[in-house]
């Protein structure tokens, strides 16, 4: 991307680097920086905002895309993305009901049994196969729904009593959902970070060939990525329904990928693979869910809330790029 | 939608080919088409209702409002990119033709026209100059078009009526030799979109920059102004699905158009075009709108399905006609 015609001389190439440094913590930490003066303004702004009702409902909101969102980083992180995951969540919550005949642990293991399989298939589908993508998983999508749909036909409430307690209790002020998406953020983070899997994860999405020819066994991570990811999915479903008391098989998990691919761009992890950034996912979430709630707390109408997130999405990829092309 | 993935199939590879390998191809790029034809034989073999011109007529003029849509996704996915915002931009646009009917003809047309084409020249542009990845612009876009929508009709609780008698009507309405004017439309735009494609050097260049953008570029090749043409057309065309069917349904309905953009990918896809760009025909796109709509219709026919089979359907079509289409891309490399 850099045309230097000349090379600088010293003192410039020092200034250039030190500026580029500069830049690139902002670019780097942007989104923690940017979630922080939030919630600051809103400490300032907001009546109310301060207190333990309104806080952990926000973290509660935010718990079924944090959930999706963790996998939806491992996916991009191999140069994939999973557009099946809001299906996904549909089709576990609409299991729920029919299952629950047989008691809650079963159910819930069946909803999150659905979403192996759809991962397998997907996984399949990319590593095997070699459809693209965004191709596969929009054939699950649309066909998921579908499924679900018609397994679930209209809205029905649950009422089996582990599953409520699972959406609606605590432990120690903390509700169970709220817990659950932390373990998982912590599994996601020590297999990205801290194992083989998740630097071959890295590797092959910086480059899948030379992976390939360094004997990593790619097929085999790719689908591993993709379970993951399906799996985390049919979990957020699970929770969702267990906090509505209700599966609705038309609404539920609607417009969850888009969601959950804005939080990982905006935490940092580049569409283009080779690089996974789970803290800075949680944080995208976050984030956009402060966004969102600070218009509501303020009464801006949801149109112009919509127009003012485009606007972000916009401007917190542009700072992103603007890292790629001074490091690379 | 980068460029390092598995070496592409080239239309014009040179060298003696198998002649496997070219019924390969064939079958490769018209899969959906035989598709077609076996569903629409099936389907007038079982059903008396399918084959009269009315049922017919109904599929022509329901498929052309994805039609539209599709032309201009086609363009946008050839070259290497892809367009999330137009089942919104679609919305948006047959909500201020509705809207922009009560003031006359010439309102009804244009204001949805240079809003919806405003929104595909930023689009364009933020892609095209500022570098950024098209899937996340075109989602942008896709909030902000909503976004849009729902602010000139009150969060989406007013619905504009196209008033009696208004000639707006007739755009959709009309008739000329028993078919709707919609369906003229899009036979004349699928002409003229496979002139531009195949006869001119914007369509050429399109289709190099999709293959590959850095060669476009060293070649000299206007790659952003490319760019820039097929988002603005991509929203151009989602704009004028809109005015049909506000023009249809003689109202700017609100709630349209979520979703439509995977549909109108799907329909591009099993007519095809390679999503990494560089490759595809207009007339594919065609036949997959078609195949979309002609499954949805069977699936009416049949009255005891559910509709929601029309979904399932959809996907698992999808899923086996790219499932084939890269084992016969594997067959004609061979």
């Amino acid at each position: 991307m850099t045309t230097t015609a000349t090379p600088p001389t010293r003192a410039e190439a020092e200034t250039r680097r030190r500026r580029g440094l500069d830049l690139d913590w902002v670019r780097t930490n942007g989104v923690y920086v940017a979630l922080a003066l939030l919630f600051l303004l809103n400490v300032v702004w907001t009546n109310n905002f301060l207190t333990e009702r309104t806080l952990l409902l926000q973290l509660i909101q935010v718990t079924p895309v944090v959930i999706v969102a963790l996998g939806m980083a491992l996916v991009i992180g191999t140069e994939g993305i999973d557009l099946s995951v809001g299906a996904v969540m549909a089709l576990a919550a609409a299991l729920i009901p029919l299952y629950v005949g047989y008691g809650a642990a079963m159910a819930i293991l069946i909803a999150v049994l659905v979403g192996f399989v759809t991962g397998s298939l997907a996984g399949s589908m990319v590593a095997v196969v070699g459809v693209q993508p965004i191709v596969a998983t929009l054939g699950i999508m649309v066909a998921g729904r579908g499924v679900a749909n018609l397994l679930g036909g209209e809205i029905k409430t649950i009422r089996e009593p582990g599953i409520v307690s699972l959406g609606s209790e605590s432990l120690l002020g903390v509700p169970y959902v709220v817990l659950i998406a932390a373990v998982i953020a912590a599994l996601v983070w020590f297999a990205a970070r801290r194992t083989t899997y998740g630097r071959q994860l890295v590797a092959i999405g910086g480059n899948k060939r030379a992976a390939e020819l360094a004997g990593l066994p790619v097929k085999r991570v790719v689908i591993t990525t993709y379970v993951v990811a399906g799996v985390l999915a049919a979990i957020a479903g699970v929770l969702l329904a267990a906090r509505s008391q209700a599966s609705d098989p038309t609404k539920l998990g609607q417009l969850m990928e888009l969601s959950a691919i804005t939080a990982v761009v905006i935490g940092g992890t580049p569409l283009s693979g080779g690089q996974v950034r789970i803290i800075g996912t949680i944080a995208g979430a976050l984030l956009m869910q402060l966004i969102f709630a600070t218009l509501v707390f303020h009464n801006i109408p949801d149109s112009t809330a919509q127009m003012a997130q485009a606007v972000i999405v916009i401007a917190a990829v542009y700072v992103q790029m603007g890292r790629r092309r001074s490091t690379s | 939608m980068t460029t390092a993935t598995a070496p592409e199939v080239t239309p014009g590879t040179t060298g003696e080919r198998s002649s496997r390998a070219r019924v390969a191809h064939l079958v490769q790029r018209q899969g959906a088409l035989v598709i077609l034809v076996f569903a629409a034989v099936a389907a007038t073999v079982a059903f008396d209702s399918f084959g009269t011109q009315r049922n017919l007529t109904s599929i022509a003029v329901q498929a052309s409002f994805l039609a539209v849509v599709a032309l201009g996704m086609t363009f946008v996915i050839m070259g290497g990119g892809i367009d999330l915002s137009v089942g919104s931009v679609f919305a948006l646009g047959g909500v201020l033709a509705a809207w922009g009917s009560q003031h006359g003809l010439l309102v009804a047309l244009a204001l949805p026209l240079a809003v919806c084409g405003a929104i595909g020249l930023v689009q364009g542009l933020v892609i095209a100059r500022g570098g950024l990845p098209p899937f996340i612009v075109t989602l942008a876009g896709l909030l902000f078009a909503r976004g849009l929508l729902l602010l000139i009709t009150d969060e989406g609780s007013t619905t504009y009526k196209v008033p009696p008698g208004a000639a707006f009507r007739e755009i959709a309405q009309g008739k000329l030799l028993g078919l709707n004017y919609t369906v003229w439309v899009v036979i004349v735009l699928f002409l003229l979109g496979g002139l531009v494609l195949h006869r001119t050097s914007y369509g050429s260049t399109t289709l190099a920059v999709g293959g590959q953008e850095d060669a476009a570029q060293l070649m000299g090749l206007p790659v952003m102004r490319s760019k820039v043409i097929a988002y603005v057309t991509s929203s151009l065309l989602a704009a004028l699905g809109g005015i049909m069917i506000a023009s249809y349904t003689s109202s700017g309905v609100t709630i349209l158009g979520v979703g439509m953009e995977l549909e109108v990918i799907s329909a591009v896809v099993l007519g095809g075009t390679l999503l990494t760009g560089g490759a595809g025909t207009v007339l594919g796109t065609l036949v997959g709108v078609l195949l979309l709509q002609v499954i949805k219709n069977i699936i009416n026919q049949v009255g005891s399905l559910n509709s929601n089979w029309q979904a399932v359907v959809s996907g698992v079509i999808l899923l086996v006609v790219v499932t084939a289409q890269q084992w016969l891309a594997r067959v004609e490399r061979r």
